[in-house]
C-alpha cells in the first residue's frame, strides 16, 4: 500500500502481511531521500493468553502456555515449569535438568537453521538480485519452496526433531517438560540413538551449511578469520553468506542501540551455557529482573499512565484506542529498550568474533545471522555432551504440589532471547499471568518517552528504492531479527 | 476412483490467524518423504504460505486479491488458527497486515471461491486453546463454536464441491494428516462420508489414541501410574484421555517413535472440540466413588466397574510394579517355549 505525501514530503509505506516470519506482521514506513525516517511496528493480532490463563488450575499452564507459540513451544513450556518449580519451592532433577536443556536446544537450533533456509536466505534468490554475481548460487540453494538447500535442511531438521519425538513425545506442544524434570526416562539404548540422530544432523550442517567441523565455526575469534572464511574458505552456505553480505554491505544496516539482553541459557552444574546479563555501552552488566517494566502508551492496552513490572501488570485490550498502533507492549530494561536474541547471548557470553563484530559495526543484520550460525554449532556440541551426561538409573521427576498463594517467574532463552513468565497464584489458581516475550522486546512500540523500539530504531535509514512497496533493505532488516509475532503479543 | 486425468496443478492458498502457526511448524517435519516431494508428487501448488513463499507485502497482496476476484483458481483453502470476531464483532483482534481488513473478512470472500475449505488444526477447527477460558477475542472456528457447528462461515457453508469445512482437528497436526487430507482432495477421493461427525478425516478419526498405546497392558490390569515419570496407565490417574480421543497416534507416531503417551504424559484429547476445557486440571483425573467419570469409549459402565475390578485383582505383581517406576524393575519373566 503506498499513500501520498505525508508532512515535510515524506511518503507513507504499509508493508504487509510481512511473510517468512512467524505470524503476521506489518511495518508503517515514513521515507523521504530514498531512505526511512522512520518505522512503525505493528503486530497486528491479539489473542489474550494472559487472560485465558487466569483462574486455571497453576499446572494448566504446561498445557496453555507452549500453544502461545508453535515455533518457540518448549521454550514456553520451559519458562513456565520454570515459573511453576518456584511456585513450588522444587527443582528440576539433575537428569531432568539435562534432557530439557536437551528438548529446548533442539527447538532453539531448529528455528535457527528453519530462520537461515526457509526464512532470510530466500529473499537474495529474488528477481531484483539478478545482476549480482552470487546471484546464480543463492537461486539455486534458496529460492522459496525450491532451493536445494533449503530442502536439504528440511530433512535435516526433520530427523533432528527426532529427539523431541524420543524423549518428548512430540514436536510442537509437550508436556514432558515439569517442575520436577521431565516425565519420560531416556535408557542407555535412547542416548545411543540420540547421539545418531545428532550425528546426523552434524554431518549434515558440517557438508551442506558449514562445509567445515562444527568445531571450527565455534572457534571462530576474530573479524580476519570471517573475511578469510569469505575468501578462501570451504564451500558451503555459510561462505555464500559472506560473500552476499559483502557485496550488499548487510554490515552497515539494521543497526538498533547496541544494547543487548539475555535471561541465560541452558542451566548446568556451573551457571548456564549462555549467562544471563546485559552488554550495553560496549561493557557488560548484571540482569536485574526487577528493572524490567511494560509501557502501554502507544500499545493498544488499558493501564497506560505508568510502566508495570510484570507482578503489576495486566493484559486489557482497548479496540478504541487510537493513540495505540500495535497489539505488543513495550518493555524497558531500567528505562531502556534493550534487543535479544543469538548476537545478545553470543555477545554476553563474550564469544570473541561476535564481541569484535558489534565493537567494530554494532548490532547489524550480519552480526545477527552470524551469531545464529556460531551458535548454532557451539550449541550441538554441548548437546553432545549433554546426551552423554544422562545417567539412566538416576532419578528423572520430582513430583511437587503448588502452594494455595504465591508468586514466582520462570526465565529462559527461546531461539529468538529472552522470554520470561510471571506468574502469581491466589486461592489455588492462577490469579495474574504475564509474559514477556523475545520479540516482544524487540518489535516493541515506542514507549511514552517517545523512544521507538530496536526494529523501530534499526529500521531508519534503510534505504528506499525508486518503485519498491516493499523495501528489499527493510525485509532483510526485519528477518535479521528472526521475529516471532505469535510469542510477541501472545 | 482417482482422478488421474488431472493436469493443472490442485491450487492451495494458506492463511493464518488466531493460531500459534504450529500446524505449519509440524508440518514441516514431514518425513520419508519430505514435504515438498510430498506436495510436488500428488500435483499440490502452493499459491502462497505464510511460511513458505517468497512474495511478501504488496505481491502478497494482490495475489490475495486476484485470488478472491476468481482470476486464479483456488482448490483449496487452508486456514490455520482460529477466527476472532471480536472486540464487539469488529473482527478487528486480527487485521490482515497491509490490507486494513480484518482476516475473519478475507476468509470468509476466499471461502466463497474455494472448491474445498480445510480447517487446520483444532483453533481452526473449532475455536481451540484460543476460545479457551474468558474467550477474550470471541474466537471460533470456520464451521463450529467449540461443540456446536457455526462458527465463521457458518453451519450451512458448503464450499464449491458441496462439502463441509474439513476439519483437521489436532494440537498440532501430525504432519500427514494434513499431507494425506490434501492428496486425497487433489486425487479427488475424499467425500462426505469420509468425515466424521466433527468434520474430520475419517482415516485418522476413526482410531483411538489407546490404539497401539505402548500402555496397553497396564491398562488391562488396571496397573496405573501414580506420577508423571511413571511406566503404568495414566487414565486413572493422570488424565489420559487415550481411549476416548479419536487419533492414530500411536499407531502412526511423531517426529520418529513418539507420541503424547510415549513420551510419558496424558493424552488431553486435543483433536476434539472444546479439549481446551475439560473442566478439571488436564492432569487429573476426575473421579466418581473412585470410578473415572470418562469412561473408555463405547464401554458400558457396569461392564467398566466389573472389568476393573476383576482386572485389580489379577494385577501380575511385575505390572504393579513396573506400574509405579519410570523403569522396568522386573522384567516379563523369559519362558521356556518347550515348556507350556
Amino acid at each position: 500500500m503506498n499513500t501520498p505525501s505525508g508532512a515535510e514530503g515524506a511518503r507513507r509505506l504499509i508493508v504487509g502481511p510481512f511473510n517468512r516470519v512467524e505470524g503476521d506482521l506489518e511495518v508503517r514506513l515514513e521515507v523521504a531521500d530514498g531512505a526511512v525516517r522512520a518505522a512503525f511496528v505493528n503486530s497486528p493480532l491479539f489473542r489474550g493468553f494472559e487472560r485465558i490463563l487466569e483462574g486455571r488450575d497453576p499446572a494448566d499452564a504446561l498445557v496453555i502456555a507452549p500453544r502461545i507459540c508453535g515455533i518457540c513451544s518448549v521454550s514456553q513450556s520451559q519458562a513456565a515449569a520454570l515459573a511453576l518449580a518456584g511456585l513450588q519451592g522444587i527443582g528440576p532433577t539433575q537428569n531432568g535438568r539435562i534432557a530439557t536443556n536437551l528438548l529446548v536446544a533442539t527447538e532453539n537450533v531448529a528455528d535457527h537453521l528453519t530462520h537461515f533456509h526457509l526464512f532470510f536466505m530466500p529473499d537474495f534468490a529474488r528477481a531484483a538480485y539478478a545482476g549480482r554475481p552470487w546471484f546464480a548460487e543463492a537461486e539455486a540453494r534458496f529460492k522459496a519452496g525450491k532451493g536445494t538447500s533449503a530442502r536439504r535442511l528440511m530433512a535435516a531438521r526433520a530427523t533432528l526433531m527426532h529427539i523431541l519425538g524420543l524423549l518428548a513425545g512430540r514436536w510442537p506442544h509437550t508436556l514432558a517438560i515439569q517442575p520436577g524434570g521431565v516425565t519420560r526416562r531416556a535408557e542407555p539404548r535412547d542416548q545411543m540413538r540420540l547421539l545418531a540422530t545428532l550425528g546426523a544432523v552434524r554431518a549434515a550442517l558440517e557438508a551442506h551449511l558449514y562445509g567445515a567441523p562444527l568445531e571450527r565455526v565455534a572457534e571462530l575469534a576474530a573479524r580476519e578469520e570471517l573475511e578469510a572464511w569469505r575468501a578462501t574458505g570451504p564451500a558451503g552456505d555459510f561462505r555464500l553468506f559472506l560473500e552476499i553480505a559483502a557485496d550488499l554491505g548487510l554490515e552497515r544496516i539494521g543497526r538498533a542501540y547496541d544494547r543487548f539482553l539475555s535471561f541465560g541459557a541452558y542451566p548446568g552444574d556451573d551457571g548456564p551455557l549462555y549467562p544471563a546479563g546485559t552488554y550495553a555501552e560496549r561493557r557488560p552488566g548484571r540482569l536485574d529482573p526487577a528493572a524490567i517494566a511494560e509501557d502501554h502508551t502507544f500499545a493498544r492496552m488499558e493501564d497506560r499512565a505508568v510502566p508495570h513490572h510484570p507482578f503489576a501488570g495486566s493484559t486489557i485490550p482497548d479496540g478504541l484506542d487510537e493513540t495505540g498502533y500495535t497489539w505488543c507492549k513495550a518493555p524497558r530494561l531500567a528505562g531502556l529498550p534493550f534487543e535479544t536474541g543469538a548476537l545478545a547471548r553470543q555477545v554476553i557470553d563474550g564469544q570473541p568474533l561476535l564481541r569484535a563484530m558489534v565493537g567494530a559495526g554494532g548490532g547489524s543484520v550480519f552480526a545477527r545471522v552470524v551469531a545464529r550460525l556460531v551458535e548454532t554449532a557451539r550449541t550441538l556440541i554441548a548437546m553432545e555432551g549433554w546426551v552423554r551426561a544422562l545417567e539412566p538409573n538416576a532419578p528423572w521427576c520430582t513430583p511437587g504440589t503448588h502452594p494455595q498463594a504465591g508468586r514466582a517467574v520462570g526465565l529462559t532463552e527461546a531461539a529468538r532471547g529472552a522470554l520470561g513468565h510471571w506468574v502469581e497464584i491466589a486461592g489455588g489458581r492462577i490469579s495474574r499471568y504475564q509474559i514477556i516475550a523475545p520479540t516482544t522486546w524487540n518489535f516493541s512500540p515506542r514507549d511514552a518517552a517517545g523512544v521507538p523500539g530496536p526494529l523501530e530504531a534499526a529500521l531508519v535509514g534503510a534505504a528506499v528504492l525508486p518503485g519498491e512497496t516493499t523495501p528489499l533493505s527493510v525485509q532483510h532488516i526485519v528477518r535479521s531479527f528472526d521475529p516471532c509475532m505469535v510469542c510477541t503479543v501472545h | 476412483m482417482m482422478d488421474l486425468a488431472r493436469r493443472a496443478p490442485f491450487t492451495i492458498l494458506w492463511l493464518q490467524s488466531g493460531g500459534c502457526g504450529g500446524c505449519t511448524m509440524s508440518l514441516l517435519c514431514a518425513e520419508a518423504p519430505d514435504l515438498m516431494t510430498t506436495l510436488e508428487t500428488a500435483g499440490i501448488h502452493m499459491l502462497w504460505h505464510p511460511s513458505l513463499s517468497e512474495e511478501t507485502g504488496a505481491e502478497a497482496v494482490a495475489l490475495l486479491e486476484r485470488v478472491a476476484a476468481g482470476e486464479i483458481r483456488l482448490d483449496a483453502l487452508c486456514v490455520e488458527g482460529a477466527l476472532l470476531r471480536g472486540p464487539n464483532n469488529t473482527g478487528r483482534f486480527h487485521v490482515l497486515a497491509g490490507t486494513g481488513r480484518p482476516t475473519i473478512d478475507w476468509v470468509r470472500d476466499l471461502a466463497g471461491v474455494a472448491e474445498h475449505v480445510v480447517a487446520i488444526g483444532t483453533c481452526a477447527a473449532y475455536g481451540g486453546v484460543t476460545a479457551a477460558g474468558s474467550n477474550p477475542t470471541d474466537a471460533c472456528g470456520l464451521q463450529y463454536d467449540g461443540r456446536r457447528a457455526g462458527g465463521a462461515l457458518g453451519a450451512g457453508f458448503r464450499s464449491r464441491a458441496g462439502l463441509p469445512v474439513i476439519n483437521v482437528a489436532g494440537c498440532p497436526t501430525h504432519p500427514n494428516w494434513i499431507t494425506e487430507t490434501l492428496m486425497l482432495l487433489a486425487a479427488g477421493l475424499m467425500g462426505a462420508g469420509d468425515l466424521d461427525s466433527y468434520g474430520r478425516p475419517r482415516f485418522y478419526a476413526d482410531h483411538l489414541v489407546h490404539h497401539g498405546c505402548p500402555r496397553n497392558e497396564y491398562y488391562e490390569y488396571k496397573a496405573s501410574a501414580e506420577k508423571l515419570s511413571d511406566l503404568g496407565c495414566m487414565m486413572e490417574h493422570l488424565g489420559c484421555l487415550g481411549t476416548q480421543a479419536h487419533a492414530d497416534c500411536n499407531t502412526r507416531p511423531w517426529n520418529g517413535e513418539g507420541s503424547c503417551t510415549r513420551g510419558g504424559y496424558a493424552c488431553i484429547n486435543c483433536t476434539a472440540p472444546e479439549f481446551e476445557e475439560p473442566g478439571h486440571p488436564y492432569l487429573q483425573t476426575p473421579k466418581i466413588a473412585g470410578i473415572p467419570v470418562g469412561l473408555p469409549t463405547d464401554m458400558p459402565k457396569a461392564w467398566f466397574i466389573a472389568l476393573s475390578s476383576l482386572a485389580k485383582a489379577a494385577t501380575p505383581e511385575r505390572l504393579r510394579r513396573n506400574a509405579v517406576s519410570d523403569h522396568v524393575v522386573m522384567p516379563p519373566t523369559v519362558r521356556d517355549i518347550k515348556r507350556r
